[in-house]
C-alpha cells in the first residue's frame, strides 16, 4: 500500500481577530487631507464599528492559518455522497473574474450588458439541450430553491385548469429537501417506499396517486445511487391523473447526455450547478439550481425572462402567466459564468463521458469494497454506491466511527446516516476527477480501517485524534445550542 | 448500537412495528419509544409532542424525535384523545435514553376504544419482527 495521504503535522492555534492586534496599528496610511476640515452634522456622527486594530501581517497570517484547517477538493478526495464534490477547474474562476463580468452592475441597461445577457441565454439553451427540457429559469440560488420554483410552478400550472391539489407523493429515496420544498409550498407529503430493487414500484404509486395529488418529486438516480429504471411507467400513472413529475436533477452527474429527462416523463427539473457543473459547493461560494421545464409549462417560469431578438438581448416581465420573482435580480451570475465556462471547456461528448467516469468510479469502488462493508442493494449503481455498518456491528464500530477515522488517513467521510432507508448508511460519491491510483488508496484506506475495526476496535471509538479537533460534542451542541457569540 | 438480546422489554407493554409502546393504565394508555427505537436513533437531542386535548386517530403522526443521526416521526398506537404530556422531556430529552420506559413515556392518552390495543404486538410478536428486520 502507498503511503497515506493523511499524517502528522504542526497547525497553527488562531485567536479571533478581536483578540489579536493593539490599539493603533493599521494595515495602511491614509493619504493626507487636501481639502479644509468641515463640521458633520451631529446626527451623523457616533462610535464607529468595533474593529480590532490589525496590520496586514496580522490580517494575512489569520485567514492563512484559517484556511489551513479546512479539508477541500484542492486538498484531498471528498467522496460525499448526493452532493458530487467534484474538482472546479481553475479556469472557471478566470472566466468569472475577468473585467467585463466583474464590473457588471445588474442596473446597467441592457444595450451596456450584453454579454452577461448572452451568457445567460446561451447557458439556458445548453441546459436545456443537456436535459432534454428546453426552457429555462437561472434565477433559483440552490437546489431546495429550485424544488421551491418547481412546485410553485406546478400549482400556477393546476391553477390554470381550475383546480387546487394538495398532495404530492415523494418517494422514501428522494433528496431529504424535497417534501420540505413541497410543505413550503402548501402540499403535503406521501411518502411511498421503495421496492426490494431499491427504486419506485409503478403500483405503489398507482396505489396512492389520486385527482387530489398534484404530482410526484422523484430523485433521478435516487439517494441509494439507483435508476429509476420504472420512471417511464410512473410519470404515465402520473400524467394519467392530471398530474406532472417533478425530478430532482442533484445526481445529473450521473447522466449527462445518456438521459433524456422529457422522454423519461419529467416535467420540471432542477440542476445544481455546484455539483454537476463545477461551480464551488458550499463555503466555496454561492449556489445556482436553474429549473427546466417542458414547453407546456414555459409560461409559468418565473419573470423576469432574457430574450434574443435580431441578435440582440434584453430581459422581458411580459409573462402575465409567471410565478414571479424567485430571486434578487436574475440569480447568482457569477456561478452561471463558470457552469457556462464548464460546458463550453468540455463539450458534448466530455460531458456524456464525465458522466461515464463518474458511474465507473462509483461501481469500481463498490465492487472493491462489497466483500468488507455490507452492500443492501448489490445490483450495478449510478454515480454512487451505498454501504452500511452491518459487518462491523459485531466489533461495537459504527458508521461514525469508520467516519471519524477515515479522516485520518486524509479523506474527507463519505456522507453517513443518509439514506434513512439504510440503517447506519456510508454514502460515497467518488466523482469522475478522482483518478484511479487516488480512489484505489480510498479503497486501502477502508479495508484498513475494516480490519482496525476487527483488531483495535478501540483505534476507531478514539478517532480521530491527529486532526486539529477530536470528536465535537454534536449531543450539548444538539441539547443545547449557543446560537450567540 | 446493542444487540437485541442486550436490550429490554417490558412483558406488560404492548408495541407497534413503528417501535413505539403502550401500556394500558386504568382509564388511559400512557405512550413511549422503544429501547430499540432510543437504540437505534442514538443520543436524542429534541422531542416534539401534541397538545394535551389534541384528538389523533390510530396511525398518525402525534410527534417526532430527533437524535442526533436523524428525526423520525412516531406514530399512535391507538385513536384518542391527549391527556397529559411528558414535560421533562423538552428540557431533558435525554431522559428518553435512560429510561424510555419509565421516566421516558411520552403521553398519556384517554383512549376512544382500549380494544384497539389488542391489535398490538405482544413482547414475543415484537421481538419476532425484530429478529427478522436484523437478519
Amino acid at each position: 500500500m502507498q503511503e497515506s495521504v493523511g499524517t502528522k503535522g504542526l497547525i497553527f492555534n488562531e485567536p479571533l481577530l478581536w483578540e489579536k492586534g493593539s490599539k493603533g496599528r493599521s494595515g495602511f496610511s491614509l493619504p493626507r487631507r487636501d481639502v479644509d476640515s468641515f463640521p458633520v452634522d451631529e446626527e451623523l456622527c457616533g462610535d464607529g464599528p468595533d474593529f480590532p486594530d490589525l496590520g496586514e501581517t496580522d490580517v494575512v497570517r489569520h485567514f492563512t492559518r484559517l484556511s489551513q484547517w479546512n479539508f477541500s477538493v484542492d486538498s484531498g478526495m471528498y467522496p460525499l455522497g448526493s452532493c458530487t464534490m467534484k474538482y472546479n477547474p481553475k479556469t472557471n474562476e478566470r472566466q468569472a473574474a475577468l473585467p467585463g463580468f466583474g464590473g457588471a452592475h445588474p442596473l446597467l441597461p441592457a444595450e451596456l450588458s450584453q454579454g452577461v445577457l448572452q451568457i445567460m441565454y446561451e447557458l439556458e439553451r445548453y441546459l436545456g439541450e443537456i436535459t432534454g427540457l428546453p426552457a429555462v429559469t437561472l434565477q433559483p440560488a440552490a437546489g431546495a430553491h429550485g424544488e421551491l420554483t418547481g412546485m410553485l410552478i406546478f400549482y400556477a400550472y393546476h391553477q390554470s385548469k381550475g383546480s387546487k391539489r394538495s398532495k404530492i407523493i415523494i418517494p422514501d429515496t428522494a433528496h431529504g429537501t424535497n417534501p420540505a420544498s413541497a410543505t413550503l409550498c402548501g402540499y403535503k407529503s406521501i411518502p411511498v417506499k421503495s421496492d426490494e430493487n431499491g427504486v419506485l414500484a409503478p403500483a405503489d404509486v398507482a396505489a396512492v396517486m389520486d385527482d387530489d395529488t398534484a404530482g410526484i418529486m422523484v430523485t433521478n438516480p435516487n439517494t441509494l445511487g439507483l435508476f429509476e429504471d420504472n420512471i417511464q411507467e410512473v410519470s404515465k400513472i402520473v400524467h394519467d391523473h392530471g398530474g406532472l413529475v417533478y425530478a430532482d436533477g442533484a445526481n445529473m452527474n450521473a447522466v449527462m447526455g445518456i438521459v433524456n429527462m422529457a422522454d423519461s416523463g419529467v416535467d420540471v427539473l432542477h440542476l445544481n450547478l455546484h455539483k454537476t457543473f463545477a461551480t464551488p459547493h458550499g463555503g466555496g461560494g454561492p449556489g445556482s439550481g436553474p429549473v427546466c421545464v417542458t414547453p407546456e409549462l414555459e409560461r409559468f417560469l418565473p419573470s423576469p425572462r432574457v430574450i434574443e431578438k435580431d441578435g440582440k438581448y434584453r430581459l422581458s416581465e411580459d409573462y402575465p402567466d409567471s410565478v414571479g420573482k424567485i430571486h434578487a435580480f436574475y440569480g447568482n451570475f457569477g456561478v452561471q459564468i463558470k457552469a457556462y465556462a464548464y460546458i463550453r471547456t468540455m463539450g458534448a461528448a466530455n460531458l456524456k463521458k464525465a458522466s461515464q467516469l463518474a458511474v465507473l468510479n462509483a461501481n469500481y469502488i463498490k465492487a472493491a469494497l462489497k466483500d468488507t462493508y455490507y452492500l443492501p442493494y448489490n445490483r450495478p449503481c449510478m454515480h454512487e454506491c451505498v454501504f452500511n455498518d452491518k459487518f462491523l456491528s459485531d466489533f461495537k464500530v459504527s458508521t461514525l466511527d469508520v467516519a471519524k477515522r477515515l479522516m485520518e488517513y486524509g479523506f474527507h467521510p463519505p456522507t453517513v446516516y443518509f439514506p434513512l432507508v439504510v440503517a447506519g448508511a456510508i454514502m460515497i460519491e467518488p466523482t469522475e476527477t478522482e483518478c484511479k491510483q487516488d480512489i484505489d488508496m480510498f479503497i486501502d484506506a477502508m479495508k484498513a480501517i475494516a480490519r482496525e475495526a476487527r483488531e483495535n476496535p478501540e483505534l476507531l471509538h478514539e478517532a480521530p485524534t491527529t486532526p486539529k479537533v477530536r470528536r465535537l460534542d454534536e449531543i450539548t451542541a444538539a441539547r443545547k445550542p449557543c446560537l450567540s457569540g | 448500537m446493542k444487540e437485541i438480546n442486550e436490550l429490554t422489554f417490558p412483558d406488560d407493554l404492548r408495541y407497534t412495528k413503528d417501535h413505539e409502546w403502550a401500556r394500558l393504565e386504568k382509564d388511559h394508555v400512557r405512550i413511549g419509544i422503544s429501547d430499540y427505537a432510543q437504540d437505534q436513533l442514538g443520543d436524542i437531542v429534541f422531542v416534539e409532542l401534541p397538545q394535551v386535548g389534541d384528538e389523533f386517530e390510530k396511525g398518525d403522526e402525534f410527534g417526532i424525535v430527533e437524535s442526533v443521526k436523524a428525526a423520525s416521526e412516531m406514530y399512535l398506537p391507538i385513536s384518542g384523545t391527549i391527556a397529559m404530556i411528558n414535560a421533562a422531556l423538552e428540557p431533558n430529552p435525554e431522559i428518553v435514553n435512560n429510561s424510555p420506559y419509565d421516566e421516558g413515556w411520552m403521553m398519556l392518552i384517554k383512549p376512544d376504544d382500549p380494544a384497539e390495543l389488542d391489535a398490538l404486538m405482544d413482547k414475543a410478536a415484537y421481538l419476532e419482527m425484530l429478529k427478522g428486520n436484523e437478519s
